[in-house]
């Protein structure tokens, strides 16, 4: 008892205090102020003129997933903003653990090599963007690159592209969620019947048969408000954006790896060797198994980037290239330059969402590991 | 000879008169104090008219420090988006600059954030100065002005070289059916860009000139109070049409700029652009082309007639903490004297009629010409401007246009305008 109230505690306690007062007033309740804001009418004019703003629920979400008024640009952003983030993170780790193991040979000037890895990532977004959009732009840039050896010029149109593939009707985006999710489900219930845990199995063979169930009476189909079909699909466009991102970033997630790869000691690629193992079978066997935190890390990190991202793609495609819009873009204008606060707010709401999902569970298997130890 | 003794005395009486006005005008009450100016005027032509006006009006009131806070970016987004948090955070600056129409009454009027202003403009002899169609623009039901107007722009210029035209065989199109079926194909024949377009809310403004063409000036404003129907047959033409003259475009209009699209003119490597009439001043001052020569101009197809026009003013918020000087300013923007300065370098009509129009030193060709339209033609707010509809529906209708470019679906972007309409209470339901 004595214990709880020492001295160090109370102190301790104090000093946090402060920093726990602003963040909970100034992320937590501006967050909870969000999502009340996001369930009103609220707009500028309503702001301006002092009238309280009427709560009508969540009519501002239904009309982001059913309403045509703006031709689905939050459903086309949603879209976007996933193959862009998928992209954008394969991209990262495939480059970023590339550069690590060519960097961990130790070779001669390896400090240089990874100041010049590094360094796209001291610039900012809005940077990158000016010097990409130059570099893609359509008629010189890149695509003027060949005509200096007198070959005929690229002709991707790059962040302007208008091709589209993986073209899908919005309307069937329930049933396609449903299929995914009965691969991923059928892949675990094989995964944990091939590794005698017979209970999980069982329940996970569960839930496959109830998806197989659903999709067999055509159940997801009737989740969608939408009466008319909206074509949407993987802009190529997106590629530009993604060699950027990808550009800026994947010298951070080297420098992730490179950590992790120095703190795996050589006695146990050692052993691998003595046993027998080929160069390859050390990374797939030794090294790769114990980077597994950090690719994890590096998702997390990266995720979060995409999700949230704005600058880049705002310099890029001046904010009206609906190929490359993401949900920031979208947030911003229908706020700032619609006046329509309300909508925004339910934009930032399902942003950050989305970026939940990615961080929460990471935050919590951290929090428990930390508990265990 | 005593005719020459006539003018040296005429010269000198008017010197000392212009003397005299002068010294009317510093011996002005004396303020002091700040002026916070706040504009999206950072670049080019207007930053320089911007700077202009402020010396002139520092001579005046020496005294008056003045703050000139204009954001950068955007075509003004991001200083709507300052000015709309400064306003509610209840730190207005003094006055600010606000795209007559829609724009001021739709948002700050409607919000009851403005001061009327007739008490300026009866000091002034401003209402009859300023032509009825503009002050409409500006007014509530009541009669209340609620901002000073200081340019007029026109948006449905079309731009072209005239030589270049003529080497092509090619004549300025007086309809757009003509421009799609004879113009177009004559000019992609000869390997030339029939026509630039630029970014997204270029192409909002190619649009409201093909509706203005295609509905005339009654069917285009019923647009906007919902006498017109969206979902009308002629106005699904209008994305019709919009989808043949971007099929008669460069393909890379999205990365362009509308001063990368009308220097693809002046190079040679197109043949039209759309474009507002600050066009004029990027060709005369930055391309540095004469008029009629360099470059010419025409009314966009079936437009002849009607002057498609958009506005900058200067308004006065509630609260403003230097009131006095803000009304000086307001007071001195709206002069024939201000509006001479001011307009020449930015490139735009000046809004009070009194202003000398006929001074060819201040005015160019083009501008002679645009004026004689401006007080002859009927008069049409913009849409990509901010003039006709609230800025949500303009927001929308950005996004629709976006998607048009891809799917070409001309009956499903009618409809959604529409539902648009009806979304932000443009217009009520039937």
């Amino acid at each position: 008892m004595t214990e709880r109230f020492s001295r160090d505690r109370i102190i301790g306690i104090l000093v946090l205090l402060p920093s726990i007062i602003l963040v909970g007033i100034f992320v937590y309740g501006f967050i909870v102020t969000t999502i009340y804001i996001s369930m009103t009418d609220s707009n500028t004019v309503q702001q301006l003129s002092g009238t309280q703003p009427n709560f009508i629920g969540f009519q501002n979400y239904t009309t982001l997933f059913t309403a045509t008024v703006d031709a689905g640009r939050f459903r086309t952003d949603l879209v976007n903003n996933v193959f862009f983030t998928i992209l954008f993170i394969i991209a990262c780790l495939v480059i970023g653990i590339g550069l690590a193991i060519l960097l961990d040979q130790k070779i001669k000037g390896e400090s240089l090599f990874r100041t010049i890895f590094l360094f796209p990532m001291a610039l900012s977004f809005v940077v990158t963007g000016v010097v990409w959009r130059w570099l893609f732009n359509p008629t010189s840039g890149l695509n003027a690159l060949p005509t200096a050896v007198g070959l005929p010029a690229f002709q991707f149109d790059w962040f302007i592209s208008q091709d589209q593939w993986l073209k899908f009707n919005w309307q069937s985006l329930p049933t396609i969620i449903a299929i995914i999710l009965l691969g991923v489900v059928i892949f675990f219930a094989l995964y944990f019947w091939s590794h005698k845990r017979s209970q999980l199995a069982a329940f996970v063979t569960g839930i496959a048969i109830l998806l197989l169930a659903s999709l067999a009476l055509d159940i997801p189909s009737r989740f969608n408000g939408l009466r008319n079909p909206e074509a949407k699909g993987f802009n190529l466009a997106l590629l530009a954006v993604v060699v950027a991102a990808a550009w800026q970033m994947s010298g951070y997630t080297m420098a992730m790896y490179l950590a992790g790869l120095r703190g795996i000691s050589d006695d146990l690629r050692e052993a691998a060797r003595v046993d027998g193992a080929t160069e390859f079978g050390v990374y797939r066997y030794v090294v790769f198994p114990l980077l597994q935190p950090i690719t994890l890390s590096a998702i997390i990190i990266l995720g979060h980037i995409s999700l949230k991202i704005f600058d880049l793609v705002f310099v890029m495609g001046g904010g009206n290239n609906i190929q490359i819009d993401m949900p920031g873009i979208n947030m911003f204008f229908t706020t700032y330059r619609g006046g329509q606060t309300a909508i925004g707010a339910a934009i930032a709401v399902i942003m950050l969402l989305m970026v939940a999902v990615v961080i929460v569970p990471y935050l919590w298997s951290s929090l428990r590991s930390e508990v265990q130890h | 000879m005593s005719n020459r003794k006539f003018y040296a005395l005429l010269l000198i009486a008017s010197l000392l008169l212009v003397l005299g006005i002068a010294s009317v005008a510093t011996a002005q009450e004396d303020l002091s104090g700040d002026l916070e100016i706040f504009s999206w005027w950072t670049g080019g032509g207007e930053a320089a008219g911007l700077e202009a006006l402020i010396a002139r009006f520092n001579e005046m009131y020496p005294n008056v420090n003045i703050i000139n806070a204009a954001v950068a970016g955007g075509s003004g987004v991001n200083a709507r988006a300052v000015l709309t948090t400064r306003m509610l955070g209840g730190d207005p600056p003094d006055v600010f600059q606000v795209h007559a129409g829609e724009e001021l009454n739709a948002v700050w009027v409607a919000a009851g954030r403005m001061q009327p202003l007739n008490d300026i403009y009866e000091a002034n002899g401003w209402l009859e100065q300023f032509p009825q169609g503009l002050l409409d623009l500006i007014s509530d039901d009541a009669g209340n002005i609620y901002s000073v107007p200081v340019n007029i722009h026109r948006s449905n210029v079309l731009w072209y070289v005239p030589a270049n035209l003529e080497e092509w065989g090619v004549t300025v199109p007086e309809t757009w059916d003509e421009f799609i079926n004879t113009t177009c194909p004559t000019l992609q024949a000869a390997g030339v860009t029939p026509i630039s377009i630029g970014e997204n809310w270029t192409q909002v403004q190619l649009w409201e000139n093909i509706a203005v063409a295609t509905l005339g000036v009654e069917g285009y404003n019923g647009l906007w109070d919902g006498t017109t129907s969206w979902v009308s047959p002629e106005v699904t033409s209008t994305f019709e049409t919009l989808g043949q003259v971007m099929d008669c475009a460069n393909e890379d209009m999205n990365s362009l700029s509308w001063q990368d699209a009308s220097q693809r003119v002046a190079n040679g490597e197109a043949a039209f652009n759309l474009m507002g009439d600050w066009a004029a001043g990027y060709f005369l001052v930055d391309l540095a082309l004469e008029p009629n020569v360099g470059f010419g101009w025409a009314t966009t197809p079936g437009t002849a007639g009607t002057f498609v026009m958009l506005s900058d003013t200067f308004g006065l918020p509630i609260g403003a903490p230097n009131e006095a000087n803000a009304r000086a300013w307001l007071n001195f923007v709206g002069t024939a004297e201000a509006q001479d300065i001011f307009n020449p370098l930015k490139g735009s009509l000046p809004a009070n009629t009194t202003a000398s129009i006929g001074d060819t030193s201040l005015y160019n060709a083009y501008f002679q010409s645009a004026y004689e339209d401006w007080t002859s033609n009927d008069i049409v707010g913009s849409l990509a401007h901010g003039a006709v509809s609230p800025p949500a529906f303009l927001n929308g209708f950005a996004s629709l246009i976006s998607a048009f470019q891809t799917d070409r679906d001309a009956a499903s972007a009618g409809a959604n305008a529409g539902a648009l309409a009806l979304q932000v209470g443009m217009v009520s339901p039937q």
